[in-house]
Formats: C-alpha cells, structure tokens, sequence
C-alpha cells in the first residue's frame, strides 16, 4: 500500500512496539508512581495526532475565509480578509438566524434522546451483569441480530410505521429511534458486571431494600465512570444523527444542525440558490465546539470517576 | 390584486359558479375532488382563505408566497425546504405511499414529473382550465408538463441551454467563440495548448446534460405512450453526441471535475473551467454563488451540430404540482396560478429565476436588462431565444428517477476508461429496459 | 445463538453474581432490561418484521401488489451487482478493521501507560474526528483528495510527485478506508482505553513484583483484560463495515463514476428503495445482508471467546 492516504497509518503502528522495550527499564506503574515521560512514544503517538488533526485544521482556516476567498486561495492556508467573525455574525443571522434554531433543535434531541438512551442503556446492562432472568441469553443475541440488519432499507418501513402513529416530521420520530444504543447497553453490561460487587447488593438485599432503590442509590454512584462513557457515544451519535432525520423530518424548523447544514450545502448546487460554503464551513465549526465543551466538561467526572470506580479494589 | 390578464378569465367564470361551488367546496371540506374542480372553486377557496403547506427549495418563492399572503388575508403559506431534487422526490413518494403528510403543492423538475404524473400521484390540472395555458408558456416547459390527456404542473423556471463562457480567458488566449460543436472541440485544444491547467469545460458524466445534447441533436431515445415505452439510443441524434463527446473525453478535453463541488467552483472562479454549456438558470447561479470571477462571463448561442443551425434544448427546470394527496387543491390552485402565471412570476424574475412564461421572454423589459456581472451584456436575449428555439418532440421515461440514478453506473464508466460512450449508452438502455420490464412496463429496444 | 457474556468480566473470573437467584427475583431482571427492550422492539424489531413481510411481495409502479415467496432472495442470491457490493465490502473488511483497531488499541495503549507528554490533549484530539458531522467530513475530505485544486494537487505541484487520484476507480476504496479509519481511530481508542482504566492496579503492582517488564505486563494482562472490548469493537465493526454506507453515499457526488449504486450492500438498498421505488427487493437485500452479518459475528465472537478460555 503506498497510497497517501495510508502512510500516517504505518508509522502510527509503531508506538507500541517502540515503547514497550525503552519501558522495561522504568518498571513502575502509573497509578502507583509517575512513569518517565517517553519524548519518542509521544512523537510517534503525535504522528496520529496530526492525522486525526489536519482535516480539522482546514476547516478552522476556511471558516475564516469569505465565499470568494474559498474558490481562489489555497485551502491549507489563511488567505484574504480575516473573516471569521463575520462568518460567525452571517452563521447565525442567515435566513432569520434559523441556525440558532436548529442548535436549540439538536439539544433537545441530544438532551432527550442520548439522556434516555443513556438511561436504557445503564438499566438494561444493570439487568444483565446482575439479575438471573428468563430470557437473558437471548437478549444481546437479539440485539446484536438486529442491528446487523443495515439501517437504510429499514428506513422505509420504519418511515411508514412512525407515520402510522402520527409520529413523523415531530421531535418525536427523532428521539424515540435514538434511545437505543446497542453499544452503550454492552458497556454498561461489562462495565457493571466489574463495578458493582455483588456483595454489596447481597448485603442490600438482607437489609431488605428494594431492588430499584438499590440501584439508585448504591449502584448508580459506583456506574458514573461507565455512565459517562456512554454518555459521551451517544451524545455524539444524537449529535451528528443525519439519515434518520433526513426521512422523518421535512419542516426546517425540527431540523437538527446536520440537516440544517446540509440543506444549506445543497444550496450550492440548484437553480437559483446561493452557494454559501463560507457558511457551511463557519456552522460545521460552530457545530462541532459544543462537543469538544462537552468532553472536556464529561472527561473531568470521567476521571474522577476511574478514581472512585478503583477504590474497590 | 387579479390584475393580469391571465387571472380575467378564472375571473369571469368565477361570478357564474360562485354560489353553486360555494356548497361544493364547503360539503367537501374545502377539498375538491377532480372531476368536479374548476376555476370558481379556487376563487371560493381564497375567499375562505385557509394553509397551504409548499414543499420547494426554490428560493425566489419565498417573496411569492409573502406577496400572496399579503393579498389574501385568509391565506397562510407554509414554505418548506423538503430537500433539493431527488430527496424531496423520496419525501414525496413516502408521504403519498404513508397517506398522510403530502403536501398542497410540491416544487417537481421537468424530469421527474412523468414518474409522479404516471402513479396518479399529482393532481390533473385540466379542470382548472390549465389547459387554456398552452400558448402562455414556452414550448419545451410545456411539452413536460402536459402528459397525455392532462396537464399535472405548471412551470415556475425553464433552463433553455446557452453556451456561458469565461471571455477573459478567450480573449486572453485570441481564442474564437464556437458557434459548432466541433468548433468548441478545437477551441477546447486551441485552450489546452495555451495553458494546460485550463479545460474547456468540466464533465464527470451527467445525464441532465447527456439527455439534453442527445435532445438539440434531434434525438428521440425515449418514447412514452401510457404504460409503452421505447427506448432506443441507437438513433442518429444519440450518436451524432456520442461521437462528438467521445472525442472530448478521449482528448482528455473535458476536467474530471464534478459539477456543484466546491472544485468546479473554484474553477469556474478562476477561469481554468471555461465554458458551460448549460440551463439560463445558470446566470443566477454564476451572479450568487462565483462573485470572484464577475465580469469575466458572457453568454453566446448554444453550439450547434450543423452550421448555421438555430436548435437547442432545454436543462433542467422546475414545475409546481398539486398532489392528488393534497386537501385542498382549490386553493393550492390559486397559489398555483398566481405563482406561475400571474403576478408570482414578476417578483420570481427579479428574484433571479429564469421565467417560462412567453409574455416575459418576449418582453423589451425582460430581454434589454444589462447584467453588470457579464460585463452589462444583455444576456436574457440570447437565453430567451434559446427557449424559442426548443427541439420539439422530446420524452422523458415514466421512471427518468431511477434511470438517471444509475447513469454513472453505466455511461460514466466512458469517463474513466470503463467503456466507451456507445457502449455505455447500450448498457444504460439495457438497465433501463429490465427496470422498466420489472415494474410492469411493455417496453421495446 | 448463545449468550455472549460479559467478557471483561468472565476474564476476571468474577463469578457471574446471580446464577441462584431467588424464585421471587427471576423476573426483576425484565423490570430493568424491560425499557429497553421495548423501545428496541418498536425500532428495531417491529420495521424488521416489515421488511421480511415486504420481501415477500413484488409492487409494480404498473400492476400492483403480489405475493411472490421467495422470488425475491433468490433473485437476490444470483444478482451479480448484489455480490460485487458484497465482495467489496469484504475486502474493506478485511484490510481496513484490522488496520484501524491495530492503530486504536496501540494509541490506547500508549495513553494508558502514562508515558506521553499531554496524553489528555492526545485523547481528545484524537477523538475529535468521530464528532465531525459527515457533511462536513466530506467536505474537507473532498479538497483533501482534489487533484485538480486540491491538497492532492497542491502536494502533486510542489513536489513534482505524482499521486495517483484518490477518487478514481481504483483507488476510492482506499480513500474511503482512510476516510472511516480517521472517523474510528479515536472511538474505538476510547473503547479500548476505558477498558484499560478497569483493569485493577493491584494486578500491575503484583506483576511488578514478579519482576515482569511492561511488554510481559501487556501481553500478559492489559491484552487478557481487554479481549472483550477487542470482541466487542471487532464485532462492531464488522457490522459497520457491511454496512457501509455514509462515506460512499457522500463521496458520490464528487466521484460519481467511482462509486456505483451498488457499491456497498447498503448503499444498494438504499438505491433500490429511494431511486427505485424497490422496497421489497430493497428490503430482501437488507434481510440478506443482515443473515450474512450476524453469522459472522457470531463465528468472531465464538472464536474471541474461546480463546479467552
């Protein structure tokens, strides 16, 4: 293989291997003691780094770029006015600042439906690393086979059925399809079976607490750093929905941000319409900063969290 | 407000039937069914006023629909941006097939109107005298929206295909203008030579602009009659383009750059993709949407295949349908006709779209506009003779949809050395032909 | 199908916790997983039971609706577009999964030792991709492979280099390999990562004891700890890579004869049902492509376990 496309792919193989042998030496844990810092582990992980970073980076250059600076100036570079602010200014004031509607729209969507998910997800993986039920076996069988299945050719039906009920072109239709998160329910299924002990629900249980309560107040506290993960997959998910969306949604004001977007981006290509990449690039960025907030905001509990989860040990 | 000629007529026979349509609209809900609809039913339905829900991505009827609003007050029009083209086709086609949550009226292309207009999906428009509109819009918008026996649409923009090129850099070059396709061949070379960053024109394969060349070139792939369809691109039109543009991709004259990317932008701003050879609508698109490059453009007649010839053909285009769905169709026919014939096609026009109503096109005020973008040419003459000139007798398939859909499937592969463009013809025809066999048609080679 | 049981934790050796339950408690379980489930079955169950259903019909824009059994999968099982789409996907499995779970657990691994300088800026930078929205990513990636005026392009000039076109026939697959490896890296990192933070210190500070070097301490006990999220991911995404769709979908419209309707399994039925009108075929494709799925996670899964054992 000596397509560009795959030469970040094989030095970033090495870190590994390179580190493993320089730490024998320092023979000491991380949790236990600080380890050496590695200058050579660090450049080889960094190679990954600029892979994941430099699409990025073109997209915080060209957010700062008018419309016509886009099509005549190199794009790995800033060229032209600063125009950033501007862009930003326009973003949300285009078409009676409809994006700051469709902002609103995607947190609702994210609130309600990764939330709920969320939720599902840590009450089902509970249920199974926990409880003896019938059924049990075939529950992430059936789970796994149904996901398996590819989602566009279920669009339709599901399409014909949400309308059926009256659900489509309302919040709804988009919500209720992102409580489920089969891999969020797996994590929590591994992350409780380790997390909880089972002597602390047996000891509970003596006492004579009901299960529901048992879990609320001595389970969930030790599932917070597995909570969190979840969290964060299925607020991404929620966050950059865009196929189920596309069907369910045809009124612009339920239109998520990536619907949003995308509407504006195929404005470029119809009779007519104005072509306004600059405003495309400046929301994708706008888009992508509340879930970079959110990480840095979820990583914190996240570790505080790891902390709390091994002090069981 | 009904100031326009066209609204005189719906007018007069409004008077006559008000009364007698008044109980009929009101014992159906305000819904008209078919058969019984007329034009003094639209007149009653505005004077009860009520919402119509729009599904379109044209931007210029935003001010229509305010303007109509403004003039009834009963009236609200709710605009939506359902998605461009295909998947506002999809929406369409799942709310008809779900039978709930069709819209009043829908934004459909020329193209695409036979696959809705066959499945009964879209309303007959003929009830409502739309059939009195023949000589009021120009041939080729007109030839897409009557099928058979019924009229399913009304045009709202027509792209009647000129040849838009970059002068600055044919003058910079001392190349000429092609009034041929093989003079636009060697003005393609004559380019390549001058500098080898600079293609004549873009073309990764599209089958709006293949249709339409086979079209000025007197080609009749497709032949519709109800449910029998022929389909045949072994006829001389076809092969006069596949020639022709075989030796563009050969040449390697044509960039490989596909059209509405932010590259074929870029190269259109920049001068390195010189001409296009496309729909008038293209004159609104180059003002918004490549600001870099105003002053570099104007706009000549379409290239033709003999010399001295006058034929072109029509790219692109939009209609206004009604959906049989719809319940309220007396109104959404108000809305209808006041968007595409009456005063909606003023505000659409300086809005930018490119009108298929006669009257405009043939008027001093539209044709004399100075375009400060090209140069204060007058570029309207030259696109609204185009529209005059429209080669008559041309089809597209009852599922033209699914046709295009798989057209890079088949003739693109021409495009990166797959196959050559008669082959790729032949296989697209053999695709087309099982789909069509499949669904029911009776189709013949 | 058996169960697939919680594998981090089979790998502790923690017991499963309730294998004697009280009669009484055998059915609370469903008061916990019952939520879910029945969200799942309104979602996920019910529109695939549709689909069986409509893939037992042909509906013709000119004739109407018949049953016709199974026409349609056998009609399917010798459609040649359906299996050059799934071939294709198989390669793309076979190259592009192990290259980006490779790439994810050596990143993971490098975090977790605490070696590197600024590993929380790593972490989320590396992640970063996964939360860029596809509109977006094709766009930034569609100027990364322009050849034209493209980054390619740019990099074609200066160097005097001659890179073949990342969007040709050829050469699409492999761009749109590096396309999902750039989304996942940084997911499936997260993954393996978080899994590593369960893995008890007292493990480590026992291996150290024994005098073991940080390899022995992967190999010997981050890996074992692990297996289940390898499983878990590698089953994941051998899912997503047979079902392929949004990078192809997208990438279309700038290399629209690269890239066919039949492409990827998914992508197929997507054209079959949304350009076509084909929903039973559509649907017959799908239930197929799902059959194909679940057998081969199914023979990973089998196989990640017992290895375990």
């Amino acid at each position: 293989m000596t397509h560009t496309a795959t030469v970040p792919a094989a030095p970033g193989a090495r870190p590994a291997r390179t580190s493993s042998p320089s730490s024998l030496r320092s023979g000491r844990r991380h949790s236990v003691e600080k380890p050496r810092r590695n200058v050579v582990l660090t450049v080889l992980t960094g190679i990954v780094l600029v892979y994941s970073l430099v699409p990025l980076l073109w997209l915080v250059i060209n957010a700062s770029k008018t419309q016509a600076n886009l099509f005549d100036s190199f794009g790995l570079w800033f060229a032209g006015d600063f125009a950033l602010f501007d862009n930003i200014a326009q973003t949300l004031t285009y078409d009676d600042g409809i994006f700051g509607r469709w902002l609103a729209n995607t947190v609702l969507y994210v609130v309600l439906g990764a939330g709920g998910a969320t939720f599902l997800a840590i009450l089902g993986g509970y249920a199974l690393a926990k409880f003896d039920f019938p059924g049990k076996r075939g529950v992430f069988a059936v789970v796994i086979g149904a996901v398996a299945v590819p989602g566009t050719a279920l669009a339709v039906p599901t399409f014909l059925m949400f309308s059926q009920m009256g659900l489509t072109n309302t919040p709804w239709a988009v919500i209720i399809p992102s409580l489920i998160s089969p891999f969020g329910l797996y994590l929590m299924w591994t992350f409780a079976a380790e997390a909880v002990p089972t002597e602390m629900l047996e000891a509970a249980r003596v006492d004579g607490a009901s299960e529901f309560r048992t879990f609320f107040q001595i389970s969930m506290p030790l599932l917070a750093p597995g909570i969190v993960t979840v969290l964060l997959f299925t607020m991404v998910a929620t966050w950059n929905n865009y196929f189920l969306p596309l069907i369910m949604l045809k009124d612009p004001s339920w239109y998520p941000l990536t619907l949003g977007l995308n509407a504006w981006n195929a404005q470029a290509s119809t009779a007519g319409g104005e072509a306004i990449f600059n405003l495309v690039i400046t929301g994708s960025l706008l888009t992508i900063l509340p879930l970079i907030a959110a990480f840095l905001l979820l990583q914190r509990y996240w570790q505080s969290g790891l902390a709390a989860g091994s002090v069981k040990e | 407000m009904f100031t326009t000629t066209h609204r005189t007529r719906s007018r007069a026979t409004a008077t006559v039937a008000a009364i007698g349509a008044l109980a009929l609209t009101l014992t159906a809900c305000g819904g008209g069914s078919d058969d019984d609809a007329s034009p003094a039913d639209a007149q009653s339905a505005l004077e009860e006023g009520g919402t119509l829900t729009v599904w379109a991505w044209d931007p210029t009827l935003t001010d229509v629909a305010a303007d109509f609003e403004a003039e009834n007050p009963g009236v609200t029009i709710e605009l939506v941006n359902a998605g461009t083209g295909n998947d506002q086709y999809t929406a369409l086609q799942n709310a008809i097939a779900a039978g709930s949550g069709a819209p009043d009226l829908a934004q459909v292309e020329f193209y695409a109107l036979p696959q809705f207009s066959l499945s009964e999906s879209l309303a007959d428009l003929t009830p409502y005298g739309a059939d009195e509109l023949a000589d009021t819009f120009t041939p080729g918008p007109w030839g897409a929206v009557a099928q058979g026996e019924g009229i399913y649409a009304l045009p709202t923009d027509s792209g009647p295909m000129a040849l838009f090129y970059n002068k600055r850099v044919f003058d910079e070059h001392g190349i000429e203008v092609p009034t041929t396709w093989d003079e636009y061949i060697e003005a393609g070379r004559e380019l390549q030579e001058a500098d080898p960053g600079a293609y004549i024109t873009n073309d990764t394969g599209d089958a709006g602009f293949t249709t339409s060349l086979i079209w000025q070139a007197g080609g009749q792939p497709y032949q519709v009659d109800g449910t029998n369809v022929t389909i045949d691109f072994s006829d001389e039109g076809s092969q006069t383009f596949a020639d022709t543009w075989q030796t563009m991709i050969d040449d390697e004259l044509v960039a490989p750059v596909s059209s509405w990317s932010d590259e074929w932008y870029q190269g259109l701003s920049d001068g390195s993709i010189a001409t296009l050879v496309i729909g008038a609508w293209m004159r609104g698109n180059l003002e918004s949407s490549v600001p870099g490059a105003a002053g570099d453009w104007a706009v000549a007649p379409m290239p033709q295949w003999e010399e001295g010839a006058t034929a072109t053909a029509e790219n692109g285009g939009s209609s206004l349908a009604i959906p049989e769905a719809s319940e309220n169709k007396d109104l959404a026919w108000a809305f209808l006709e006041y968007a595409t014939v009456g005063d909606g096609v003023q505000t659409r026009i300086e809005g930018g779209a490119f009108p298929a109503t006669t009257a405009d096109l043939e008027g001093a005020e539209f044709r004399d506009v100075e375009f400060e973008y090209f140069g204060g040419q007058a570029v309207n003459e030259v696109l609204a003779d185009s529209a005059a000139n429209v080669v008559e007798g041309w089809a597209y398939l009852p599922f033209q949809v699914y046709a295009n859909s798989i057209f890079n499937d088949t003739v693109g592969q021409a495009y990166v050395g797959g196959t050559t463009l008669t082959d790729g013809l032949q296989s697209w025809q053999d695709a087309s032909v099982a789909y069509g066999s499949d669904q029911g048609f009776t189709v013949t080679e | 199908m058996t169960t697939l049981s919680p594998p981090v934790a089979a790998a502790h050796g923690v017991p499963d916790p309730a294998p004697h339950r009280h009669r009484r408690r055998r059915w609370i379980g469903w008061g916990f997983i019952g939520p879910f489930m029945a969200v799942f079955a309104l979602v996920f169950l019910a529109p695939i039971a549709y689909s069986i259903y409509l893939s037992l019909f042909r509906n013709q824009i000119v004739g109407g609706n018949a049953f016709v059994g199974f026409d349609n999968y056998s009609r399917a099982l010798s459609d040649p577009q359906f299996w050059s789409a799934l071939s294709r996907v198989s390669l793309f499995l076979v190259v592009q999964v192990p290259i980006m779970l490779c790439l994810a657990l050596l990143v993971a691994l490098a975090i977790d030792s605490g070696r590197l300088h600024g590993k929380n800026f790593f972490r989320i930078s590396i992640f970063l991709p996964y939360a860029v929205p596809a509109v977006v990513a094709t766009l930034m990636w569609g100027f990364m492979y322009g050849t034209r005026f493209g980054l390619v392009g740019n990099i074609n000039d200066w160097l005097g280099t001659s890179i073949p076109n990342p969007l040709s026939p050829d050469w699409v697959l492999l761009s749109i390999g590096n396309i999902v490896t750039w989304e996942f890296v940084g997911y499936n990192m997260l993954i393996f990562y978080s899994a590593l933070r369960t893995i008890p210190t007292s493990l480590y500070e026992a291996a150290e004891i024994d005098g073991a070097g940080q390899l022995r301490i992967v190999r010997a006990i981050k890996l074992p700890a692990i297996r289940g999220a390898l499983v878990i991911a590698t089953i994941f995404s051998i899912i997503g890579s047979f079902q392929l769709f949004n990078e192809p979908s997208i990438l279309q419209s700038l290399a629209p004869n690269a890239i066919s309707t039949y492409f990827t399994p998914n992508l197929y039925a997507y054209s079959l049902s949304f350009s076509g009108q084909q929903y039973n075929y559509s649907a017959t494709v799908a239930i197929i492509m799902g059959l194909i799925t679940m057998v081969i996670a199914y023979v990973v899964q089998l196989r990640g376990m017992r290895k375990e054992s």
